[in-house]
């Protein structure tokens, strides 16, 4: 077995590859062939993710397992390490599962220019990107895999997208090339002063010896450059409304429910364990910013007339909570975060599949011209509310752990961080999930409630599709056990996010 | 005791890569001059071959592996000569690929056009091995003077015409600035020897005015060379008026060998004289990336764009000289900086040539290099557009295409060196990548968002051999980008054998 184990990871990351490949070979005309050779390859993949799931030894959740360590660029030191711990598990699960249901839900919902065999190809070369991204464990490894996915996503929103779809997907290229570029200086910079090598274990064991304590806060400032970018923290964020709003369904559903936990993820798995002592003098800043995201983002909400548009600022207020629960630097605000990505992810993943659903019925996302979905859609209606529920935090659905445990998190953060200027934020935090409830229930109150405006009161609104119950329903019921059994989850991140802290006396 | 003259004991293996050369020369215009005009094609053939088979001595001298200098030190084969003479004879292959059809379509003379293209590619291979002032202006004006010619083969077109006088009258005055720059330096130093110079200049502090005037001169009449800003201003015309398989030339190989001559002009003899050129080299990589980046983002010709564009990859070549001697020894010294000169070369080499092979395939239908008739090409040539668009976001440096492993080496060297400048100049590079990002990404655009011009969808017939090319260039671009470690280790290899 243990061949088989050494391959998981890598069979993992380059499954897709193999079919994006096959894919190509295919003609355009064979449209069905493509569908399911994209189908098969995601529930490949899938499978492996499940192997990894059964196979992981859960005792041990905090060390790195199936790592595979292999040379690659031996020139600087680079190698091919790959290896998941209860922080990527999860998010590496959730990734797959996304692109299988990504895929499943393009079945009859190919938006215009149509051409499937380029969307899925697309599909799938992000999907080699993002797992990668939560298993690698070199920086340069993990940077070629970051920026493997920007290019995809650029096609999509910038093909398939909506009216201002070129202006969007060069504002989303041009934002994360920019963090990125940084945060490759920044790896370099720990390159040459940390010990010659780009490996993260090692460079989390030896970087804050070896680097003085002020170079530590710049490196760790190009990174945040980086990541916040990614994540999008406020002020960065300005590229994520336009791009979500242009994008098609899929795009965007990938966008909220893995692109943006990159982001958090390299906050998690390489700035903080590396760089504990410059997190620490960052972490009052992050933390401020954190904040003023959730605000800024349930304002911006408020202040929308579009639905998607006013999902993705949710997104930010969303991620806002996740930087905060990161920011306090303690195991249980860590955790709380992981849980917020997880949670987020499939929460915000499946409202923007439901305005997708609704744009295709009612050709438009005006909340002023929306109205009575109940009544023309009761399912659609009825799963919106639901996820408007689960988005809000409603205890019992899985929004819930990722905000609450991240709100009090911030009462009491890691020794050294102020405690007033945490308790500040957590009462501003808390703050914005009364705005959550807000902005959610009214947009679902105008979008379900109520009858039908007068120009759709004639028009014949489908039901809800095969593909929308096939792909929908693994996340709603995901939804409901994170949020009645989030030990399922906690109990996975806990020992990993220890290890993460163990630079800073293993948190408190 | 009366003079003796000892005649040199050459190393004909040494030599063989040249010698085969002269041998594919002689062959070539034996050819044009027997056959008859429909059996010209043949000289395509007869370069290609004599190309590739040129390569066959590199391969065995780099199996030998041990350094051979000839005639007292001025011609020397080490492992950087062999990694760049391998460059240039496979860069000058692809180059003859993509001409075939373009040449024998255009009623163009054939067998001359072979003919200066191996003589140009002579003096380049030459000049990889030329650690001798004399031995580096020979093989300079080697490679120049077929270029001037070459630039101008469309005799009838007005902008083939500017194309060639523009660069033969910036080269000449740029070789005269550099001669006399030469003739100071060996005033000064009393040697034409690099090494010899080296020793001279590093010690001698009493004619400090004439070492600097010399050394700027020198470093200005390259700047030529290689177009960096503000010596550029032929690069952008010559590129645009030139044939297009010229073009490519040009901008990959012919600038590769302005970048060979420099490294080893100022890492050989000018080493220890830091205090003059470490600045020129910053204000040079930072202006050149900078104006090239910017003058790119108004082009609406893809010719020039590419001309903008690598006007400012130049800049990212020049970035490692600046830094060069504040690279502590231990981590390799002015061998790291060379390494990173030379690994952006060759991957620059795939991915340029790459870039211009896809745009005369498509001109081939479309009779235009306008950025605006590449509308729609994604819809009626998918291949072609996949390919512009690896090799454009390669140019830009997006993983996991090659691209950025040579951007990443060059920020790898800067930091390496760590000083303020060094940060500064990486800090610029980033700002630089982003901009190059927008034009970049602004062909992909074109070729993939917008709608073709007229409903134009007949499909594009790419000739076999320019199709060879693209499949060179491709398959370079994707592997160095997956597995860098194959490139690396030649840029690692391709060390300066005699340093002082």
């Amino acid at each position: 077995m243990d061949g088989l184990d050494d391959m998981a990871l890598t069979a993992a990351v380059f499954l897709p590859m193999v079919g994006a490949l096959a894919m190509m070979l295919t003609p355009r005309e064979h449209e069905s062939d493509h569908k399911v050779i994209a189908l098969l390859t995601t529930l490949a993949t899938l499978a492996v993710g499940v192997y990894i799931l059964f196979r992981f030894d859960y005792g041990r959740a905090d060390v790195m397992q199936f790592d595979v360590n292999a040379s690659w660029i031996e020139v600087i030191n680079s190698r091919y390490i790959l290896g998941v711990d209860g922080i990527s598990l999860p998010l590496l699960v959730l990734s797959m599962l996304i692109c299988v249901l990504v895929v499943v839900y393009s079945w009859n919902h190919f938006p215009e220019p149509h051409n499937p065999k380029a969307f899925l190809i697309l599909i799938l070369v992000l999907e080699t990107g993002m797992n990668g991204t939560f298993v690698a464990q070199d920086l340069i490894l993990f940077f070629v895999f970051f920026e493997v996915v920007l290019l995809p996503m650029y096609f999509m929103i910038g093909v398939w997208g909506g009216e201002a779809r070129q202006y969007a997907a060069i504002k989303f290229f041009l934002f994360t090339l920019f963090g990125s570029a940084l945060m490759i200086l920044s790896f370099l910079a720990l390159f040459f002063q940390g010990g010659q090598t780009f490996a993260i274990a090692e460079l989390a064991a030896v970087a804050s010896d070896n680097i003085p304590r002020s170079t530590q806060v710049l490196i760790f400032g190009g990174l945040f450059m980086g990541f916040a970018i990614k994540v999008p923290m406020f002020p960065f964020h300005t590229w994520l409304p336009d791009a979500h709003t242009q994008a098609p369904t899929q795009g965007s559903v990938i966008l909220a429910a893995i692109l943006l936990k990159l982001g958090t993820y390299g906050f998690v798995r390489i700035a903080i364990p590396i760089l504990p002592e410059a997190a620490m003098a960052w972490a009052p800043w992050i933390g401020g910013l954190a904040v003023v995201g959730i605000i800024y983002g349930a304002l911006g909400c408020l202040a929308q007339s579009d639905m998607k548009r006013l999902i993705a600022f949710s997104s930010v207020a969303h991620m806002g909570y996740v930087m905060l629960g990161i920011a306090t630097l303690t195991d249980f605000g860590l955790n709380a975060a992981v849980f917020g990505m997880v949670a987020h992810g499939l929460i915000t993943g499946m409202l923007f599949f439901v305005a997708g659903s609704v744009k295709d019925r009612f050709h438009t996302l005006e909340l002023s011209r929306l109205g009575g979905l109940l009544i023309k859609s009761p399912r659609m209606g009825w799963i919106l509310g639901f996820c408007a529920m689960a988005s809000l935090g409603l205890p019992g659905l899985a929004g819930f752990w990722g905000e609450f445990p991240a709100i009090l998190a911030a009462y009491n953060p890691a020794e050294g961080l102020s405690e007033e200027l945490f308790r500040g934020y957590m009462v501003v935090a808390a703050v914005g999930t009364v705005l959550a409830a807000g902005y959610l229930l009214w947009m679902f109150q105008r979008t379900a409630f109520g009858t039908p405006s007068e120009e759709f009161a004639e028009t014949e609104i489908a039901g809800m599709h095969w593909p929308e119950y096939v792909a929908w329903t693994p996340m709603l019921i995901l939804i409901v056990v994170l949020g009645i059994f989030p030990n399922l989850l906690f109990g996975l991140t806990t020992d990993a996010v220890g290890s993460a802290l163990a630079a800073l006396g293993g948190g408190n | 005791m009366p003079p003796v003259f000892d005649t040199p004991a050459i190393d004909y293996h040494a030599f063989a890569p040249e010698i085969a050369m002269v041998v594919t020369l002689v062959v070539l215009l034996f050819v044009d001059l027997v056959f008859e005009e429909r059996g010209r094609w043949a000289t395509a053939t007869v370069a290609g071959i004599g190309l590739l088979a040129s390569v066959v001595p590199v391969l065995s001298l780099a199996v030998d592996g041990a350094d051979r200098s000839l005639f007292g030190g001025a011609y020397v084969v080490d492992n950087f000569a062999l990694v760049l003479k391998a460059l240039f004879l496979v860069a000058g292959y692809v180059t003859v690929l993509i001409s075939t059809d373009y040449i024998a379509d255009g009623d163009y003379y054939e067998g001359e056009y072979y003919f200066m293209l191996v003589s140009s590619l002579l003096g380049m291979t030459v000049m990889a091995s030329a650690r001798d002032l004399i031995s580096i202006f020979v093989a300079l004006e080697m490679l120049s003077i077929p270029a001037y010619l070459l630039a101008g083969w469309r005799k009838r077109d007005l902008r083939g015409n500017e194309a060639s006088l523009k660069y033969y009258l910036l080269g000449v005055f740029a070789s005269a600035v550099m001669l006399y720059g030469m003739s100071l330096v060996f005033g000064v130093s009393g040697s034409t020897l690099l090494v010899d110079i080296n020793q001279a200049i590093s010690r001698g502090v009493d004619s400090v005015p004439l070492v600097t005037v010399g050394i700027v001169f020198i470093v200005v009449g390259f700047a030529f060379k290689v177009s960096a800003v503000p010596f550029h201003t032929w690069a952008p015309d010559t590129y645009q008026g030139a044939p297009t398989p010229i073009t490519a030339f040009l901008s990959v190989a012919s600038k590769a060998a302005g970048f060979a001559a420099l490294v080893q002009i100022v890492f050989i003899g000018f080493l220890g004289r830091e205090d003059v050129w470490a600045p020129m080299f910053w204000v040079l990589a930072a202006l050149t990336m900078t104006v090239g980046n910017l003058i790119a983002l108004r082009q609406t010709n893809l010719v020039r764009l590419l001309a903008y564009s690598s006007v400012a990859q130049a800049g990212f070549m020049l970035a490692p000289f600046a830094v060069a001697a504040d690279i502590p020894a231990d981590r390799g010294g002015v061998g790291a900086a060379t390494g990173a000169v030379v690994t952006y070369l060759l991957i620059y080499a795939g991915m340029n040539l790459g870039a211009f092979a896809v745009v005369m395939a498509v001109a081939r239908k479309t009779r235009s290099a306008e950025i605006s008739a590449y509308g729609g090409l994604f819809a009626y040539a998918p291949g072609l557009a996949v390919l512009m668009g690896v090799f454009v976001f390669s140019l830009a440096g997006i993983p996991p295409l090659a691209g950025w492993y040579a951007k990443f080496v060059v920020f790898k060297t800067l930091l390496d060196a760590g000083t303020v400048a060094a940060v500064t100049l990486a800090v610029v590079a980033v700002v630089n990548s982003v901009i190059a990002l927008f034009y970049y990404a602004s062909v992909a655009r074109q070729m993939i968002m917008e709608p073709a011009p007229e409903a134009e969808t007949a499909r594009v017939r790419v000739p076999g051999s320019l199709g060879a090319a693209l499949g060179i260039c491709a398959v370079a671009t994707l592997a160095f980008g997956a597995f860098p470690g194959l490139i690396a280790q030649l840029g690692d290899l391709a060390l300066l054998g005699v340093l002082p």
